[in-house]
């Protein structure tokens, strides 16, 4: 009961938020000095077709009247029409948003794989040699700025080495898997397709590698920090005066103690991950959302940059709802506290 | 003996400041330091890998890149300072307010505050910057616009914990006016945490600007911004890499100098946040 009440403490402040960001973006994308119908129609449009346009996209009307169609529209879930593709915002997010979180996820694991392991690592050779490579390390990766790195690892990875394809999620001869949750992984896992499976996960290598390396750094640190912390503490000093073995003891001991705020961190990533997407998926050709956003942007394309921004400001809070849950299940002083 | 001042103790921290040190003095002296216009087209010497007379080769116009990376510096650390300024003086006095009004006004704002935490930086900077049209100066306010709630999130919570303290307490008792209590008592004390902030958001702002430009939001060619610069040598990643890979080693070390010193300075700073490290 007491866990109800608090996710729906959670949900009613998740939507609070959501209203904010609707009237905020909207406030964007409506009091632009540029003219999205000069941007969408060109120059050379007659006056009517710009008043014909306006009209179309309720341009004309008080902007207050704009918010409210708007809003009233999301409701109902229609996000409007995308003045550069024609279709609907919300078809065109349901095709992109999948590539996005294919994207994210793989980077997020690799993170995860990569940066507890190192972060381990790192604090029980505090103050040595593989402490301070790690260390060196994870600092790089919350300074690197991620297209570079992207534009290196394709320099590398596909120019040099000719390992790993150098854009997009499949091969051009490779017939996508059938649409199911639109992760090309994950369908092609479910139609048995064996070449669209082996295309996708090598297509995802190098961007995933871009994308991930930041939140590997970020969680590489928070893991060392609190590792650090937990090796400190008493009950540590007692495992090992039971003479228990060293393995045991950082395993079961301390690193499940010491997982509880690298778990928020992980949370916290996943609104960062959003925007290092922006950036990776225009490096890789990478058919997501963020290349959406891109394109959408650079034509003025307001109802599709609103539809962005909402999926993305919504993607942050519930990726934070996901961590309480999690740290509640994990932490039973929240519990029964 | 001197004493060494504690942030100093750290070869990391006297590496960091070095090197801040060494992008200032390129952006202030970048005319004298410069051995080419950093504009200058010689189209008889383009794409010229690193040699004597241009030390990190010429770019595809044959722009010498040596010169335009310490142009860049210029552009790179105003973005940074110029961001932190606006976005920390505007989220302080927000959290500030918020702090000292309380209720309903502090409700409202901290509200405020987390709808813009709730964005992800760049796609809602690159909104601003798309709206208002590609260029620095937009992407500087757009890049501040999602910088600073931080700060007012920051500077509230400081002064939540020290309205109650007694020196506060007597102040008011004395009769001091509340924008004195605020500018006197409160600010230098809850200066610490905002200046850590700052020195991360410095990196982050140099970042978000280059990674702006990259995709045409920000800097237009043919500013030698570092992140402009990038996006022009992508076309020979595979063949001239240094065009490309200069400016992307001049923002991580300067990235990576604010970020070692604002662990520095939270390390010294602020013994109650300090890491375990």
């Amino acid at each position: 009961m007491r866990f109800l009440g608090f996710l729906l403490r959670r949900i009613v402040g998740i939507a609070a938020v959501m209203i904010g960001v609707s009237v905020i973006t909207f406030a964007i994308s409506h009091v632009i000095p540029a003219d999205p119908a000069v941007a969408a129609l060109g120059d050379h449009a007659t006056d009517e077709q710009i008043a014909a346009f306006r009209a179309e996209y309720k341009l004309d009307r008080p902007l207050v009247e704009q918010y409210v169609t708007y809003a009233n529209g999301i409701l109902h879930g229609d996000l409007g029409r995308s003045i550069r593709t024609r279709r609907a915002v919300l078809d065109d997010l349901a095709d992109s948003f999948p590539a996005t979180l294919e994207l994210s996820f793989t980077a997020l694991l690799v993170s995860m794989l990569v940066g507890i392991p190192a972060g381990v690592w790192s604090a029980i050779y505090r103050g040595r040699m593989p402490d301070f490579v790690v260390r060196l390390l994870a600092l790089a990766g919350g300074s690197i700025p991620i297209f570079w790195l992207g534009l290196i690892v394709i320099g590398l990875g596909y120019y040099q080495l000719g390992w790993f394809p150098g854009g997009g999620r499949i091969d051009t001869f490779v017939p996508p898997p059938p649409t199911r949750t639109g992760l090309y992984v994950v369908d092609s896992l479910i139609a048995g397709d064996l070449d669209a499976l082996g295309s996708s996960l090598l297509h995802l290598v190098l961007p995933a590698l871009t994308l991930g390396y930041f939140s590997t750094a970020v969680i590489t640190r928070m893991t060392r920090s609190s590792m650090l912390e937990v090796l400190g503490q008493d009950y540590m000093r007692t495992a090992r005066a039971k003479g228990l073995r060293e393995r045991v003891i950082v395993l079961r001991h301390a690193l499940r103690n010491a997982l509880i705020p690298t778990v928020t961190i992980i949370g916290l990533t996943f609104g960062s991950l959003l925007s290092g997407a922006v950036l990776t998926e225009t490096i890789f050709s990478w058919p997501g959302l963020g290349r959406y956003a891109t394109a959408s942007a650079v034509s003025l394309d307001f109802p599709a940059v609103l539809g962005v921004t909402l999926l993305a400001a919504i993607v942050y809070p519930l990726a934070n709802l996901v961590v309480d849950v999690v740290y509640y299940w994990l932490d039973p002083r929240i519990q029964h506290g | 003996m001197v004493r060494r001042s504690p942030i100093l103790r750290e070869p990391l921290n006297i590496i960091a400041i070095a090197l801040i040190a060494a992008f200032a003095v390129c952006a202030l002296l970048a005319p004298v330091l410069a051995p080419y216009d950093p504009l200058a087209q010689t189209l008889s010497a383009r794409l010229e890998p690193p040699s004597a007379a241009h030390w990190l080769g010429t770019d595809s116009l044959g722009r010498d890149i040596a010169s335009r990376l310490i142009y860049g510096a210029r552009i790179s650390l105003v973005i940074g300072v110029v961001v932190v300024a606006l976005a920390g003086i505007f989220g302080t006095f927000v959290g500030l307010v918020a702090g000292y009004a309380g209720g309903l006004a502090d409700e409202a704002l901290m509200r405020l505050t987390e709808v813009f935490l709730a964005f992800p930086p760049l796609i809602l900077a690159m909104a601003i910057a798309g709206a208002l049209g590609p260029s620095l100066t937009n992407a500087i306010i757009a890049i501040a616009a999602v910088t600073w709630a931080v700060y007012a999130r920051l500077a509230r919570g400081q002064l939540l914990s020290l309205r109650r303290r007694e020196y506060v307490e007597a102040a008011r008792s004395i009769g001091v006016s509340p924008a004195r209590i605020l500018a006197r008592h409160l600010l230098p004390n809850a200066i610490a945490p905002l200046l850590i902030q700052a020195s991360f958001d410095m990196g982050a702002a140099i970042i978000a600007a280059a990674g702006l430009s990259f995709i045409g939001f920000g800097a237009q060619p043919p500013t030698p911004e570092w992140g402009v610069m990038i996006s022009e040598g992508r076309n020979f990643i595979s063949t001239q890499p240094w065009l490309s890979l200069f400016p992307g080693l001049a923002i991580l070390f300067a990235v990576g100098s604010f970020n070692v010193l604002g662990d520095g300075l939270r390390d010294v700073l602020d013994p109650r946040l300090r890491r375990a490290n």
